[in-house]
């Protein structure tokens, strides 16, 4: 799709690659090579490690890490408090691992490191990763409302005051709904994560090819568009926070939904 | 799009990747030490807010004392006004007393002086009869030859002084 516009091709931050010649690793027959998407998760994951562990101090007055991690869990914990209640507690663990892991896949797919010739790599931008993980919230929220509910869960799908007559129709559009959830939830961190990331190259593109054709042309689309990457960075940056919270938020407002049902 | 022409050759990898690190990421850190975060700011909350509500005791404490010290004040303020009052009135009283006494003693002697100089205002009075008395008989004797018995000079002075 882009290659008319040179040998820049925005989509190819998104293609897979097996990493140390594992393209054959299999586990039952199934492909389990270690690519720069799993290095990424991996990076991902000992980040968070780290960060969190740096806050592991548990000193009663808390130097600047600990107020990190704090805040986090905090912030974590406040909103399971507001959206579920006391019974939230028990799933800040869920929480805060999907929303600080969304957060710092975003955040480290961002990371400037191109200008050391690595190549950052978001996981969140493909759905195979973001649809395991609304699956997985989804899965949660199946589970707990079955478990505590039974049957009386499909309730959830006939809205309290609905009339008798109304209640056939309403039925099927209240479960259609809910069944579309955990598509909206893993389709929107994915394409807010590969439209970011495209239109980042785009420009970046436009940057190398006008500069290429002259330095008139460098100077009339090139600074320009530097400019305008320069905005839509910072951009990217709010929007891997909002999409990480964004997914917290309606994981947390799915599980109130089982927890309580209306 | 790579995340569509990939999808088959490389779902099962990324899945497994992803439970891979997700599961440690859960498990390590969700389970293992965010609780472990999370009470140290509980705990840290339940100090803050036991301080607090020592303090507010310290407090009431505080003002309770003040209270109480402020009645006693009052009180013993309360004893001294009485005493001092009871002092005044019996200093007024003793004065008073003393007063009189004095009173009567000046007056007793206003009145003796009195007397005295009465005494001796007609003693003297007398001796100036007596004197012109014995002026007019001496008078009388030169002028007329006449000599006049003490008893009419005496009568007769005793009325011109009179008038």
């Amino acid at each position: 799709m882009a290659a008319e516009s040179g040998k820049i091709d925005p989509m190819h931050q998104f293609a897979i690659e097996p990493l140390f010649g594992t393209d054959q690793l299999a586990l039952g027959g199934y492909n389990i090579a270690f690519t720069n998407s799993a290095l990424w998760m991996v990076i991902t994951a000992v980040v968070l490690w780290i960060f969190v562990a740096g806050g592991m101090k548990r000193q009663l007055v808390p130097g600047r890490w600990q107020m990190a991690v704090e805040f986090f869990t905090g912030f974590i914990n406040k909103l399971m408090m507001e959206n579920v209640g006391e019974a939230g507690k028990k799933y800040v663990p869920y929480v805060f691992s999907i929303f600080m892991f969304i957060l710092m896949a975003n955040l480290l797919g961002l990371l400037p490191i191109g200008i050391f010739g690595l190549h950052p790599f978001t996981p969140t931008s493909h759905f195979t990763v973001t649809g395991v993980l609304a699956i997985m919230s989804f899965s949660i929220v199946l589970i707990v409302g079955f478990w505590k509910h039974g049957l009386h869960f499909f309730s959830l799908f006939v809205p309290h005051g609905t009339p008798l007559p109304m209640i056939p129709v309403i039925f099927p559009i209240e479960l259609v709904s809910f069944l579309v959830r955990p598509f909206s939830l893993g389709l929107r961190l994915f394409v807010a994560m590969t439209a970011g990331h495209v239109l980042l190259k785009v420009l970046a593109g436009f940057v190398i090819n006008s500069t290429n054709a002259g330095a008139g042309y460098g100077a009339l689309v090139g600074i320009p568009s530097f400019t305008l990457m320069i905005g839509i960075s910072a951009l990217e940056m709010l929007v891997a926070c909002i999409q990480a919270y964004v997914f917290a938020l309606l994981t947390s407002l799915y599980i109130n939904d089982a927890e309580h049902l209306h | 799009m790579p995340q569509i022409a990939q999808l088959a050759a490389t779902y099962s990898s990324q899945i497994f990747w992803l439970l891979l690190t997700f599961g440690f990421v859960f498990f390590v850190i969700g389970l293992g030490m965010v609780p472990k975060v999370q009470s140290t700011v509980d705990a840290r909350d339940a100090k803050i807010a036991d301080d607090l509500a020592t303090a507010k005791a310290s407090f009431a404490r505080a003002d309770e004392l003040e209270e109480q010290n402020r009645a006693r004040d009052a009180e013993a303020r309360a004893n001294a006004q009485a005493i001092v009052a009871a002092a005044k009135a019996k200093a007024a009283k003793d004065a008073e007393k003393k007063v009189a006494t004095e009173d009567k003693k000046i007056a007793a002697k206003l009145a003796e002086a009195e007397d005295a100089i009465r005494a001796a205002s007609a003693k003297a009075l007398a001796e100036i009869e007596a004197v012109s008395a014995e002026a007019a008989q001496d008078m009388v004797a030169r002028i007329s030859g006449a000599s006049v018995s003490a008893a009419d000079a005496k009568k007769a002075v005793k009325a011109a002084l009179n008038g």
